[in-house]
């Protein structure tokens, strides 16, 4: 197929679909085997510098900012993010100086609430670079390309943009339509972190409400780390199998964390901390503040934990559950 | 603008976005005026309004104004609660009648900048880019604009298409791939509504808000919109309308309620 048109965005996660088979069958494990530990040993183990993260959730809903918190304590470096609607977790880790590159479908902009001082003020100082745009389909369907062990598919979005014209997408020319057709590059990041309401001690998991993008990317990523309201017994799952959303084969660690998206929220059992967003998003209005965010939040507690305590224990916690269940 | 009206100019926005929504049909919104408006046409005239989410909620009947285009909101008893593959999907195929968008610039054939004010390799402001918007303009049937209108936004240029609009006229999207039939419907601003000629694709003058004059939007384009003059006056929004968006948005996270 001849290739009309090329955007100039870095291409970023892809490998040739033979060198993917082959890393999968070395570094994967098909064996059920407890990988519980803690999250310094999972961030620790399968977080690198240099790495490229793409976070599961979206937004600020589903988001294991207990991972994020982590990365940012273990002082990881020269991440590149999947700016797949990344929001609030983009937004830490590009003012904590762990992320310097960024694809971007959706950053910089906490939604409703205004766009994020933070990052914003990295980017613009050059501290951290836009490798290239693309949609929310647009990276969607890179993590469907990588699920399905295909270099890319097709798709019939960003054509004829300047969002084509800075991704690293291609158009040719459909051989059964005649018509030309963007085809997106497939994308397997380097790894993952999933927040989910619940898994077994192998990693086979549940997720309640929308899974959003969570399904591909969880076949799509290299290493998956899962954090967990809750961990269940083994049985639990194969009680019910249609519900389990990431099976075991494709996570690397799990990690017991309720709690573990907090300000974020977890769909169907705890609500946002605005209060806690909108601090951030003052307070990070400068670096000095954003620093001083990250030794109280971050540096100046023992771990997620220490944390919780931090934001209002569970009298707090109690609340966003109350406001998430439209009952406060 | 009319001192004497009792409604603001975000009620009036949202009430108009809302009539265009037609019962039985499908909407795929974004975050504020869209939602509120998809919300208000599924509490008045259209209860039967198909609302998708692209963080996969399908067909809610939301309580509450939600925060995100994924929170839990989104899917407080749906229909479906599935994946942003599957919307994205049944949008590219054609399942989503009308698409609502934001912007922070347009042109006269509807292109939308959502990414950065100024050049790209140094933006004056960088924005958070396209988000699902490019998605929405390529497969919606229809797409809808809610926007605030000024010389700054309205523009003959943008400084970057994010999302197609009719991109450079007849027949463009077309001849790029995009699939055949979409494109934008109308344009709603606090002044006015606007639609594209069937022929040159450009945008122009559909309706007026009340109290507005011609002169108003042409102080606040910066190119010349096409304004004939049959032209209709939007209606105003009811008392019912302003308590319902009220209910919709108690706290007026979106919705201002003093003028």
């Amino acid at each position: 197929m001849e290739v009309l048109e090329q955007g100039s965005g870095e291409l970023i996660g892809w490998h040739d679909p033979d060198e993917n088979r082959q890393w999968i069958r070395e570094n994967k494990s098909r064996d059920l085997i407890d990988k519980r530990m803690p999250l310094s040993e999972a961030i620790g183990r399968f977080v690198r510098d240099g790495d490229l993260l793409a976070m599961g959730g979206f937004g600020h809903i589903r988001v294991s900012m207990a991972a994020v918190y982590e990365i940012i304590r273990q002082h990881r470096r020269n991440l590149t993010m999947a700016g797949k609607t990344a929001v609030h977790d983009s937004d830490l880790l590009i003012a904590a100086g762990c992320v310097n590159r960024i694809e971007v479908a959706y950053a910089f902009g906490h939604e409703l609430r205004g766009l994020s001082p933070a990052s914003r003020r990295v980017v613009e100082g050059g501290g951290c670079k836009v490798i290239g745009e693309t949609s929310n389909a647009g990276y969607q369907w890179r993590f469907l390309a990588a699920m399905m062990g295909v270099p890319f598919i097709p798709s019939r979005n960003l054509l004829g943009t300047d969002t084509l014209k800075h991704s690293s997408a291609k158009v040719v020319t459909d051989p059964w339509s005649g018509k030309p057709i963007c085809l997106l590059p497939a994308c397997y990041p380097d790894v993952t972190i999933i927040h989910v309401p619940r898994c077994d001690l192998y990693g086979n998991a549940q997720v309640d409400g929308t899974i959003i993008e969570d399904f591909e990317l969880a076949r799509a990523a290299r290493r998956v780390i899962l954090s967990a309201e809750e961990i269940i017994p083994a049985e639990r799952i194969r009680d019910e199998p249609w519900r389990t959303a990431i099976p075991f084969y494709l996570v690397d660690a799990v990690v017991e964390a309720p709690y573990g998206c907090h300000p974020c929220q977890m769909p169907l059992l705890y609500y946002f901390d605005e209060d806690h967003i909108r601090s951030w998003l003052a307070r990070s209005k400068t670096a000095e503040g954003a620093a001083e965010y990250f030794e109280e939040f971050i540096f100046s507690v023992a771990g997620f934990d220490g944390y919780l305590e931090r934001i209002g224990g569970t009298q707090r916690l109690h609340h966003l559950k109350l406001v998430e269940e439209l009952r406060a | 603008m009319n001192a004497e009206a009792d409604y603001t100019p975000t009620e009036l926005l949202a009430c108009v976005a809302a009539r265009l929504l037609e019962p039985g049909k499908s909407v795929f919104v974004g975050t504020g005026l869209p939602m509120i408006a998809a919300m208000l046409a599924q509490r008045t005239h259209a209860p039967g309004l198909l609302i998708i989410f692209e963080a996969g909620g399908i067909g809610p009947q939301v309580p509450v104004l939600p925060i995100s285009v994924g929170d839990s909101r989104t899917f407080h008893r749906a229909v479906g609660a599935s994946s942003m593959h599957d919307v994205m999907s049944i949008s590219q195929a054609g399942y989503i009648d009308y698409g609502f968008l934001g912007a922070a610039q347009i042109d006269r054939f509807g292109n939308i900048n959502t990414t950065v004010i100024g050049d790209y390799d140094d933006p004056t402001v960088r924005l958070p880019g396209s988000g699902g918007a490019n998605d929405v303009g390529s497969f919606c049937h229809r797409t809808i604009v809610v926007m605030r209108q000024d010389s700054r936004k309205f523009v003959g240029r943008v400084d970057f298409i994010t999302t197609p609009g009719y991109l450079t006229g007849p027949g463009a999207r077309e001849k790029a791939g995009l699939p055949a039939g979409g494109g934008p419907y109308r344009v709603i601003t606090q002044l006015g509504v606007y639609g594209f000629d069937d022929l040159t694709r450009e945008m122009r003058l559909v309706a007026i808000h009340p109290g507005v004059t011609r002169e108003d939007l042409r102080a606040n384009s910066g190119f010349d919109v096409a304004m004939p003059d049959d032209v209709t006056v939007s209606p105003v929004p009811t008392p019912d309308d302003r308590r319902i968006l009220r209910e919709i948005d108690p706290t007026g996270l979106v919705i201002q309620r003093e003028k």
